[in-house]
């Protein structure tokens, strides 16, 4: 089980200021191979940027981030995702003009392996039957749904070892939010390690098996996924109860 | 009917060669949302250039025959105003991609009126003649006259369109310019490398503007270093009618702006009692323009599809 010891992820005192206002103010966090995280907290606690920071489109005042016992920080934007780190970001960032296969092929725009990719298409529309009904629809016309679907199947695409999923369940009907959880179990089955943002904290937490609470800036809470469930003061300020 | 037939085939000719020139501009826009006032200088460039190196080429004293001299300067030509418009985008552009939209505009003029003050430095502010060695026997068409030079024309504009058009559609850069013109962040993550894309982007506009440059020099039988400003200006307008932004567009809005301008051009003295010769063609590309931009700001095929957060 030593593999499963290993270390993906190690941030270290991490500050990001961005548009003039320190967002995050010194936060260690790390992530062991296969693990699935969630980092939960409201509007504007700087987990957002905390993910930005991680691939590479935001750049960090200070702090260390380690992937895969590398420092990341001086490689472009573009070099993330073949390396294997791969954000879902807020919104779900589709190309609103290109069709729904262009989408998920833009996923495995750095990989040359042509069958490979072939297989890997053929598994998110086994995954996601209704992409495949209307792969050739511009993403554009799609429902929010469908969208997320389409930039999970993108993510997949890029067969990510640390994958960033950030807010996959904002503005979706409950019934396609169990869908998209459903399939990001099942994406970290397969031994994907994952760092899940949400601001459904409930849903986050009974999904990842650890969980960090941010606010303004900071980590203020670190456990395992059970135990910030059962926390108060979790409970009464994120969980609504 | 012989003139409006006539008219048709000359409009034909000179809107596909908007349509080339338009292109470029719509694939710089497509991508940044910056109008590179820079390309008709750079179409200029193609026409001068290819004509020093058809007279170098005739120096050697080999005897080549006509097109492959005037091919021969094109291939030359090419190389040089696609370097020109790397180069553009690299000092003129790239510094300026996140400053405020009028800054990038002005350096676009600023680097219009440097190419053309260093043409009249190198050419001398004269008109120069485009070497008369292509083809053109003219063929009875309906009553008009269509000539080898303006099939060769029309047919080249059009395999470079398709052949452009396949390009973005079909291949892995074209889906990365696609993806960049409408997700830049996004388009990086993914592992697009955007200065890359945008470079090329500069590039291959750059080479349509040489040929479109020598099509123009060789359709009028001239060529001069202030050429760039007026048929940069209707290539934009043209790049407008079709709906800025859209390929397709370009090419619409080119062919159907030549026809509009020939047959106009056509019927403007005999309309005007004499008043107005053909000579005043130019009104024409202005007035449509001044007509898209108040009746249908986003052109023709400027309609994009719903587009959901």
């Amino acid at each position: 089980m030593s593999n499963n010891d290993k270390k993906l992820l190690e941030v270290k005192g991490l500050q990001v200021a961005y548009g003039g206002i320190q967002a995050v103010k010194g936060i260690d966090l790390e992530i062991k191979q296969g693990e699935l995280v969630a980092l939960i907290g409201a509007n504007g606690a700087g987990k957002t940027t905390t993910l930005k920071t991680l691939v590479g489109m935001v750049k960090p005042a200070a702090g260390t981030i380690l992937y895969d016992g590398q420092d990341t920080s001086r490689i472009p934007v573009y070099h993330y995702i073949s390396r294997g780190l791969s954000l879902v970001p807020e919104g779900r960032g589709i190309f609103p003009r290109l069709t729904v296969e262009e989408n998920l092929l833009m996923g495995a725009y750095y990989r040359n392996d042509k069958a490979e990719i072939q297989n890997d298409l053929a598994r998110v529309y086994t995954l996601f039957p209704r992409l495949k009904e209307r792969y050739k629809q511009l993403a554009g016309t799609l429902s929010g749904g469908e969208q997320q679907m389409v930039a999970m199947g993108r993510a997949i695409l890029a067969r990510p070892k640390l994958l960033l999923l950030d807010e996959p369940s904002m503005g979706l009907a409950p019934i396609i939010v169990q869908k998209i959880f459903e399939i990001i179990r099942q994406i970290a089955s397969e031994g994907v390690t994952m760092l899940l943002v949400e601001q459904n904290a409930k849903l986050a937490l009974k999904t990842a098996s650890r969980g960090y609470v941010m606010e303004s800036g900071k980590i203020t809470y670190a456990d395992s996924a059970e135990a910030l469930l059962a926390n108060e003061k979790v409970q009464h300020a994120y969980l609504g109860e | 009917m012989d003139i409006f037939i006539q008219q048709l085939i000359n409009g034909l000719v000179v809107g596909s060669i908007y349509a080339l020139i338009a292109l470029g501009y719509t694939m710089v826009y497509g991508i940044l949302q910056l109008i590179n006032f820079a390309h008709g200088e750079i179409v200029m460039m193609g026409a001068m250039i290819t004509i020093s190196a058809i007279s170098v080429l005739s120096a050697t004293g080999i005897g080549l025959p006509g097109p492959v001299l005037v091919v021969g300067g094109l291939l030359i030509a090419m190389p040089i105003t696609m370097l020109i418009g790397f180069i553009i985008e690299r000092i003129a552009y790239r510094p300026l991609r996140n400053a405020p939209r009028l800054a990038p505009l002005i350096t676009a003029i600023g680097i219009s009126i440097v190419l053309q003050q260093v043409a009249v430095l190198v050419w001398k502010n004269n008109p120069r003649s485009f070497p008369d060695l292509l083809p053109h026997e003219g063929h009875n068409f309906f009553g008009a006259v269509i000539t080898d030079l303006q099939i060769v024309i029309v047919a080249l504009a059009l395999l470079i369109m398709v052949g452009l058009l396949v390009m973005v559609e079909k291949t892995k850069l074209g889906r990365a310019m696609r993806a960049v013109s409408m997700n830049q962040a996004v388009a990086g993550l993914m592992g697009v490398n955007i200065n890359y894309v945008i470079s090329m982007t500069f590039v291959i506009g750059s080479g349509l503007g040489a040929i479109a440059g020598v099509m123009v020099g060789a359709n009028y039988g001239l060529a001069y270093p202030t050429m760039g400003f007026m048929i940069g200006l209707k290539a934009f307008t043209a790049a407008v009618l079709g709906g800025i932004g859209n390929l397709g567009g370009a090419v619409a809005g080119g062919i159907l702006l030549g026809i509009i301008e020939s047959v106009g051009a056509g019927y403007l003295g005999p309309l005007t009692g004499g008043v107005l010769g053909s000579h005043y063609q130019d009104i024409f590309a202005f007035m449509v323009l001044i007509l898209v931009l108040v009746f249908r700001p986003s052109g023709l095929l400027g309609e994009r599809v719903a587009e959901r957060a």
